[in-house]
């Protein structure tokens, strides 16, 4: 009885796990040369297991309680699992002649497998557990560019930086057992009375999120890991991982702050400020461009938060909704950027001028993509950030919203620089003709696809207002 | 019974057409991106004519059934603001819906036709035809429209698309100044339109046009419209009169008028697609839509509709006459025409004997798109031979082009109000109506019919007989020898230019005889019209007599225009530079507002808030600047950062909680 609920309700992790063991035997076994039909394989199977997750899923507890799942998750994983099919799409040429591509999936996919874990967790030993599942593997991922010095120094300062962070984690995570006797989070968050011991406990875990979040100031290591990590790295950590964070934040993190919602609007709010004015005052300044969608990336995370500071289901909704949104449109720019950089090695915004005369459709799949990062209509983006701010503003705060309106215009500023050298700065030798397999211009083309009619059609955000219940 | 589907696809086919051409016409098929866009249209009407026959003989229990009921196709909710806030799209047909979709799609299948031979070896013709289908599928949205809201974005998507096919010789500056004309001022009065909007659909809390004019136009629901006022006025009227002011100027009325006149230097075929027979009378289709409301709750505001109507068909109809670009001619009847629609529904009522104003206004809608798309799809066929827009350049051109000069004659009549001919119909409605509620109004129709008949005929025998051209036509020598060189080769005019005048012509001279009383009403039952052959008597012997007046001028070489000009000297000179209306907006804004406004504030922005947004910049760029150094790669700060955003958290903790 137990196997048939656990092949119900763990769907998402058992394919991922059979996915896995497929391509260990495929490593053991296989012929060394066989990379495109491993490759194929791969996103054969994602897909699959994707169709599964989106349209197999139902609502149950198993183990008591440690893991528990529900259509909202579903559509989580589903996110998920699709922003990493595109990753996947997009490094096809990369992996190609990459020796180790049999293991950069193992170790991409167990990332996933833990941040699974990580949103169905009922349990804090379970949450954790995925929490390392997730990080660990994404260091040596980090260091996939094997010759590179750059990389190895991404691949070090992630794996020390996210073992601190996880320490002050559960630190917190035992304080909180300390005090209630269990790590179950639906009585611990009965048991939550605002004590001092609990507030400790509550901002070390918090802490260990806004390092995973990497909102300011637990962001440091960010643009280090970005610009180190290959592309196909960065654009997991930028937009995967987080998304991850994101989703366990709706759901583990937001029962814990009830004990004292007025104080913790106030941390909430200084962390936004910071996270968008530090994150644009470091993105206006950057002149390599992976670095770039790093620091942008990270005043993303502020309109994110803003979201969350409501609450409420509408906030959690209009997160959900944005990091799909934000998925398309960083995995569009990212994928244009790691056709480039592929290709020529060119990684400066510089680089990127009189693109347009040499590549216009690639020039306007990277600028429809940045609009909608920056939130120009009727890009997707603009309605995902509308969604946010609109569920910020539901606390009533004026200023933050000034604020946050504000540094979307601060943020127009270096997005358009991007847009200025692509369209209008002259150059004599501009990045010649690209040259993408099937895979990347599937990827591109899902992106573009996504940002486009989610944004035009109100469907999608009804979808994901419906499955988040209200 | 109405299938969603095929009535989605009447705006939705020009709407792919448009992306098919705007994307692949220019490079994958040139020279056919042209049929592809006319074809599409021709499906397109096809299925209006389908859903129009449908809706008014199955639809609604047969021709003489008693309700045209409003119908929601369907609904789709674009955009869930909040439960009770939504954005939706979609469909609702309704008597006058339904006849615009035919209208719209018929007119524009002429012009389509009609174009393939006028703009024949045109550079862009592919653009021409891309912005030919985003027109029309603007329009038919807008018309279709169940909400407010959609019917704004539809409304601007129409101003753009004019504003592109106005600029479309984008090479003439002239053609760029008009069409920025255009745009500027239909804004402007956009802005009315969206406060009016606002207003009206704050206080009734929805957009949806049902819900809306049920809410309004209910005593006990719009309670908070009538009682909140503004400097003496209700919402509600306030609401009203700026919805109007929006519909004036996409419907060119006084004040708004000047644009329309100018935009003639976008190609013919537009100016008979646009401004003349569809997104022009989208000022009227506004008002009709809300006309429950304003007629219901708010005869204040139907007045303010009336007297706007009548005084701009007057004001048209006598710039018309002193003006020599026989294209500019027809702009201004145009506006006059317009005119006569908007009194119409202004001296309408809702119900019963008094709503005739309505279903009036409805009928020369429909008769006027004919007859005046006609008038200038044969302008543009006399341009297209002539090569100029002078009446000076033209005189005896009836030999030289006989089918056009038989569809023009029969436009001149239908527009001059002779019977039968399907303006006379219209007219005699209208000016019934005016005659029941508003005596001066009535006077008002009459001497406008009178001077419309005067100045169409003018143009007519300028045209077409007087054999030389008067004295102010210069640089006809060459244009004379032209013809000349093009008689011997043969035909007047391309077929695909001469089936439009055609079956326009036909359609001109029998739509008067369509039953509009059992079709269109306001409140959807049917209205029993009687003609009144005594009524008749009064606008037919005045047109009869501004006929015979442009024959006595015109009709031959003579001087009696000029001497006639000499002896009206002043008000000839005023009505020919159209009263100074032009000249009171440029004094206004050049003098007015840029020089004791604009400058004052420009050196404000300059040196009190451009300095400090310099110095905020600067101050940005300072900071950014320091904080990088805070970046410093190394493990162990980093660490340090993180240790310290949790101790500044917890001592926010201890601070707040203490």
């Amino acid at each position: 009885m137990i196997f048939v609920n656990m092949m119900d309700l763990m769907n998402a992790e058992l394919g991922i796990v059979i996915i896995l063991f497929i391509l260990l035997f495929m490593k053991i076994l296989g012929k060394p040369e066989s990379n495109s039909t491993l490759l194929n394989l791969t996103n054969a199977l994602l897909v699959l297991n994707l169709v599964v997750v989106l349209f197999l899923n139902s609502d149950g507890v198993l183990f008591n309680g440690m893991f528990h799942t529900n259509h909202t998750i579903a559509l989580e994983k589903g996110i998920l699992l699709f922003g990493t099919l595109i990753i996947s799409l997009q490094s096809f040429k990369w992996l190609m002649h990459h020796k180790h591509a049999a293991e950069f999936y193992i170790l991409l996919l167990s990332s996933l497998l833990g941040m699974f874990y990580m949103i169905s967790s009922g349990n804090f030993l379970i949450f954790y557990l995925g929490l390392e599942l997730a990080s660990i593997p994404l260091a040596a991922l980090a260091n996939f560019n094997l010759k590179e010095k750059k990389s190895s120094e991404a691949a070090l300062k992630l794996i020390l930086l996210s073992a601190f962070a996880s320490a002050i984690m559960l630190f917190g995570i035992s304080i909180l057992y300390g005090t209630t006797g269990t790590l179950s989070f639906s009585e611990v968050s009965l048991l939550i009375s605002g004590g001092s011991l609990q507030i400790l406990s509550i901002v070390f875990i918090f802490t260990g999120f806004a390092f995973k979040l990497s909102a300011v100031p637990f962001h440091f290591w960010t643009a280090d890991v970005y610009e180190g990590a290959p592309i196909a790295i960065t654009s997991f950590l930028s937009v995967i991982s987080k998304a991850a964070m994101v989703f366990v934040f709706i759901s583990v993190l937001s029962p814990l702050f009830v004990s004292a919602p007025a104080v913790w609007y106030m941390v909430f709010l200084i962390i936004i400020v910071l996270t968008m004015a530090f994150g644009n005052l470091f993105a206006i300044r950057q002149n390599n461009i992976k670095r770039f969608i790093a620091f942008s990336s990270i005043t993303q995370v502020g309109y994110i938060l803003l979201a969350l500071s409501a609450g409420n289901k509408p906030g959690a909704a209009a997160a959900i909704y944005f990091m799909m949104v934000y998925i398309f449109s960083n995995l569009g720019a990212l994928g244009v950027i790691s056709l480039v950089s592929a290709q020529t090695g060119l990684e400066n915004i510089s680089d990127y001028r009189g693109f347009y005369k040499t590549n216009p459709v690639y020039a306007w799949i990277l600028s429809i993509s940045i609009f909608s990062l920056a939130g120009i209509p009727p890009t997707a983006g603009f309605f995902g950030k509308m969604f946010l701010v609109i569920a910020g503003a539901s606390k009533g705060n004026s200023m933050i919203i000034a604020f946050a309106s504000l540094n979307m215009v601060v943020s127009l500023y270096y997005y358009l620089k991007i847009i200025k050298a692509i369209f209008i700065d002259p150059n004599d030798s501009p990045v010649p003709a690209l040259k993408p397999g099937f895979s990347i211009a599937a990827g591109l083309a899902v992106c573009m696809f996504g940002i486009i009619f989610t944004g035009f059609a109100g469907g999608f955000y009804d979808y994901v207002i419906k499955t988040c219940g209200f | 019974m109405f299938n969603p589907v095929y009535i989605a696809l009447i705006p939705l086919l020009p709407f792919f057409s448009f992306w098919l051409i705007g994307l692949a016409g220019r490079s994958l098929f040139p020279k056919y991106g042209s049929y592809a866009g006319t074809l599409v249209i021709l499906v397109s009407f096809i299925l209006s004519a389908f859903v129009a026959w449908q809706y008014f003989t199955i639809g609604s229990g047969g021709m003489t059934g008693a309700m045209h009921p409003q119908i929601i196709v369907f609904n789709y909710t674009w955009l869930q603001f909040s439960p009770s806030l939504s954005i939706n799209m979609g469909i609702m047909l309704d008597s006058i819906s339904v006849m615009m979709i035919v209208i719209v799609t018929f007119i524009s299948l002429m012009v389509h036709i009609f174009s393939l031979g006028y703009m024949k070896g045109e550079r862009n013709i592919s653009n021409y035809y891309c912005f030919l289908s985003l027109f029309t599928f603007s329009m038919l949205g807008l018309v279709l429209s169940t909400n407010i809201f959609q019917i704004y974005i539809f409304w601007e998507l129409v101003g753009i698309s004019s504003f592109l096919l106005i600029g479309f010789y984008y090479e003439k500056p002239a053609a760029v100044a008009a069409s920025k004309k255009a745009f500027i001022i239909t804004r402007f009065a956009d802005l009315g339109f969206l406060i009016g909007i606002l207003i009206l659909s704050y206080y009734t809390k929805t957009l949806d046009f049902q819900t809306l004019i049920r809410n309004a136009s209910t005593p006990a629901l719009s309670g908070d419209l009538i009682k909140s006022s503004f400097l003496g006025f209700s919402a509600l009227s306030w609401g009203l009169v700026l919805v109007f002011a929006g519909g004036a100027g996409k419907s060119a009325m006084f004040p708004f008028h000047i644009w329309l006149p100018d935009a003639m230097e976008g190609p013919t075929p537009v100016s008979a697609l646009i401004h003349a027979a569809t997104m022009v009378v989208a000022g009227v289709y506004i008002v009709a839509r809300l006309f429950p409301v304003y007629s219901m709750a708010c005869p204040g505001a139907l007045n303010v509709v009336a007297c706007t109507g009548a005084f701009t068909s007057l004001f048209a109809a006598i710039i018309a006459c002193t003006q020599t670009d026989i294209k500019r001619v027809l702009a201004y009847s145009t506006i006059s025409q317009i005119g006569y629609m908007m009194f119409a529904l202004g001296v309408s009522g809702y119900s019963g004997e008094p709503s005739l104003g309505f279903t009036a206004s409805m009928f020369h809608l429909f008769t006027h798109a004919n007859f005046k798309a006609l008038l200038f799809l044969g302008a543009g066929a006399i341009i297209h031979y002539v090569h100029s827009n002078e009446m000076g350049n033209m005189g005896g051109l009836r030999k030289a082009l006989p089918v056009t000069h038989i569809t023009f004659l029969i436009a001149c009549l239908a527009i001059a109000g002779i019977p039968p001919f399907s303006g006379f119909f219209s007219k005699e409605e209208i000016l019934m109506a005016a005659w029941n509620a508003n005596k001066l109004i009535y006077y008002v129709g009459l001497i406008t019919a009178a001077i419309t008949a005067f100045y169409i005929f003018r143009l007519y025998f300028n045209i077409f007989w007087h054999t030389t051209p008067p004295a102010h036509g210069n640089g006809n020598e060459a244009t004379r020898d032209s013809h000349a060189r093009k008689n011997k080769s043969g035909r007047e005019l391309p077929v695909t230019m001469l089936i439009p005048l055609i079956i326009l012509g036909i359609l001109s001279v029998v739509a008067g005889f369509a039953p509009f009383g059992k079709l269109i009403t306001a409140n959807g039952t049917p209205l029993p019209m009687t003609f009144q052959p005594l009524f008749s008597i009064a606008p037919v012997l005045l047109a009869a007599a501004g006929i015979y007046t442009a024959y006595v001028l015109y009709g031959k070489e003579n001087n009696l225009p000029q001497r006639a000009a000499a002896a009206l000297n002043g008000f000839y000179r005023a009505a020919y530079k159209k009263f100074y209306i032009d000249e009171v907006y440029l004094f206004i804004t050049k003098k007015v507002i840029f020089h004791s406004i604009g400058k004052p504030v420009a050196w404000f922005d300059r040196n009190i808030i451009d300095r400090n947004i310099d110095r905020t910049g600067e101050s940005v760029s300072g900071l950014s600047f320091v904080i990088r150094k805070l970046q410093s790669g190394k493990v162990q700060d980093y660490a340090i950062y993180i240790v310290g955003g949790a101790v500044g958290i917890l001592f926010l903790f201890l601070y707040i909680t203490s």
